[in-house]
């Protein structure tokens, strides 16, 4: 479904932020991308959402070649990835409900698909009566269901998360990252950036490990071998 | 999809069961149909959306409106008066035409000959005698002094040949001709009444050319209003552009609403000008037709109607639009997400 072959990022500073990544996710697997601050996490995330383009290598998703991705295809392949947010991107001037019916509406659906598709969306993570509040007077962890909501909303094949549990407590989290789990079970694939390696252990699951810039570790880890 | 299955069975869809049943992880697509139904759906949302954002913040949105309608109604008076004065004069159709006063003293058997003998000049294209009596009857109409005329005993006019010459464009001519009259016997002066007439006309060409250059200039201002108003618009909603283009909106969907929100402030601009103008030309009803009917005209200054009304929205509108375009194109491709 994902596949790097030999991708370099090199910013305009001359840092480089990938150096030689190669890696593959077959469809429907859930794999958790690991690393300190800086080691490249964030940089792999932007070029798989076509918010930047590799320097040197391709990417191919589910078949598309993200190189020849031209500027104006980029909304339309976007729209089949869910993306969550560390800190959510939620909308404060409108509902709940608005804010998870952004992507449909974005992509052209009619009015009572969308009513559907929200709140199956909603009752999905738990927060079907609150459709009509405004996400500023929900808590920390609803906000990032709403989040959830949004990216599922659309029906993915792909769910790309970029810190999703950042400012959550430990029981929260879990709750979150059983969300993915779930949206995994019914064959969505999954990618989940983390630096909480405790609760990345706990899923045993496959994890990419990057350090400056490089693929250091991919495997399916157990507590003791993790990487720090 | 399966997680949303729970819902879409309570719904008793099936077709949509079975979908979600076949297949687990799948590209969503959105039917042709749909999309274009909900294109007009959008357009028409945003609109409206539009208009309720111009509303929230109304002295903001009303003193920008107002901006644009004082723009746009400067240059619409200028064009308004010009149009009235036109009408005002319009019985003096700009050719030339030369009166002859004749001697009192002078017979009719005469003024007819010479009538005749102008007739014939090929300088000449018309020749109109009014006779003594003629003017007199005139005279009275226009002014409304027969009383004082009777009073008078005798009738104080001349008889007066009005001629209209051919070749009006050649001033040299003209003055050829002038001088000839001037040289006749009969003859007592002689009137070209054409400097006047060219002024006149050179004035309205002048009025309507200062408008067009200040219509020109002044929509440009519009225009630059427009670009300024949008742009911190598109400042003020940036977290949702951002977010828009992460879920896949394209650039026209970005683009929409602030082109909406440019023809909103066009079409407010352009209706307050229209106000502005017709207020305008009701206050000043009343003194210009008692001036003109003091002059015994029956003129009456002639307010913008309907057709103003839809010419002023109108191209306030494109204008609003053309300015939100400009403010889009330049500002909305910076925000890109990080």
């Amino acid at each position: 479904m994902i596949t790097f072959d030999n991708v370099n990022k090199r910013y305009a500073s001359g840092q480089d932020a990938l150096v030689r990544v190669s890696l593959e996710i077959p469809s429907g697997d859930m794999v958790f991308l690991t690393g300190h601050s800086g080691a490249g996490k964030s940089t792999l995330l932007r070029l798989l959402t076509a918010i930047e383009r590799p320097t040197k290598g391709s990417i191919l998703v589910a078949g598309q070649n993200l190189n020849r991705l031209r500027n104006g295809q980029v909304p339309y392949y976007r729209r089949n990835l869910g993306i969550v947010f560390q800190n959510h991107q939620l909308l404060f001037d409108r509902s709940v409900y608005d804010n998870i019916a952004l992507p449909l509406s974005v992509a052209g659906c009619n009015k009572r698909e969308v009513g559907r598709r929200v709140r199956a969306a909603l009752d999905k993570v738990g927060l079907l009566n609150k459709e009509k509040q405004n996400p500023i007077m929900l808590s920390g962890g609803e906000q990032q269901r709403v989040g959830i909501a949004r990216a599922v909303v659309n029906k993915p094949a792909i769910l790309v998360a970029d810190e999703p549990t950042g400012n959550l407590d430990p029981k929260l989290s879990q709750e979150i990252m059983e969300l993915f789990t779930d949206f995994n079970a019914v064959g969505v694939t999954v990618l989940v950036a983390s630096h909480d390696l405790e609760l990345v252990a706990r899923m045993r699951r496959r994890v990419l490990t990057l350090q400056s810039g490089q693929l250091i570790y991919d495997g399916v880890p157990s507590r003791e071998v993790l990487p720090s | 999809m399966k997680y949303s299955q729970a819902k879409v069975r309570r719904q008793s869809n099936p077709a949509a069961d079975k979908r979600a049943r076949s297949t687990g992880a799948v590209i969503a697509r959105t039917g042709f149909a749909d999309r274009s139904h909900s294109w007009l759906g959008h357009h028409r949302e945003v609109a409206a959306d539009s208009v309720r954002r111009f509303f929230a913040t109304p002295m903001a949105s009303v003193m920008t409106a107002l901006v644009i309608a004082i723009a746009l109604a400067l240059p619409a008076a200028l064009q308004l008066g010009l149009l009235n004065f036109q009408r005002a004069v319009a019985g003096w159709d700009g050719q030339p035409q030369i009166s002859v006063f004749l001697h009192k003293e002078a017979t009719d058997t005469a003024v007819s000959a010479l009538a005749e003998r102008l007739r014939s000049d090929s300088a000449i294209a018309e020749v109109t005698y009014v006779s003594p009596e003629d003017a007199l009857a005139e005279f009275e109409q226009a002014s409304g002094l027969g009383d004082v005329l009777v009073g008078l005993g005798a009738n104080p006019l001349p008889a007066v040949l009005l001629l209209r010459p051919r070749d009006a464009k050649n001033g040299e001519k003209l003055q050829q001709l002038v001088e000839s009259l001037r040289a006749q016997a009969l003859t007592d002066s002689v009137v070209l009444d054409l400097a006047w007439v060219q002024r006149l006309a050179q004035l309205t060409e002048l009025g309507q050319r200062f408008s067009a250059g200040l219509a020109l200039l002044l929509a440009l201002g519009v225009v630059l209003v427009v670009i300024n108003t949008i742009r911190l618009h598109i400042e003020s909603r940036r977290e949702e552009i951002l977010v828009v283009k992460l879920v896949g909106g394209t650039n026209a969907f970005v683009r929409r609403p602030f082109l909406y929100s440019g023809i909103c402030y066009g079409l407010f601009g352009g209706f307050l000008a229209w106000v502005l103008l017709a207020s305008g030309v009701a206050m000043l009803s009343g003194p210009i037709e008692a001036l003109s009917s003091s002059y015994g005209s029956s003129f009456e200054l002639s307010s913008p109607g309907a057709r103003y009304l839809l010419q002023l929205s109108l191209g306030a509108s494109l204008l609003g639009l053309l300015g939100a375009w400009l403010a889009v194109a330049r500002h909305t491709h910076e925000i890109e997400p990080r």
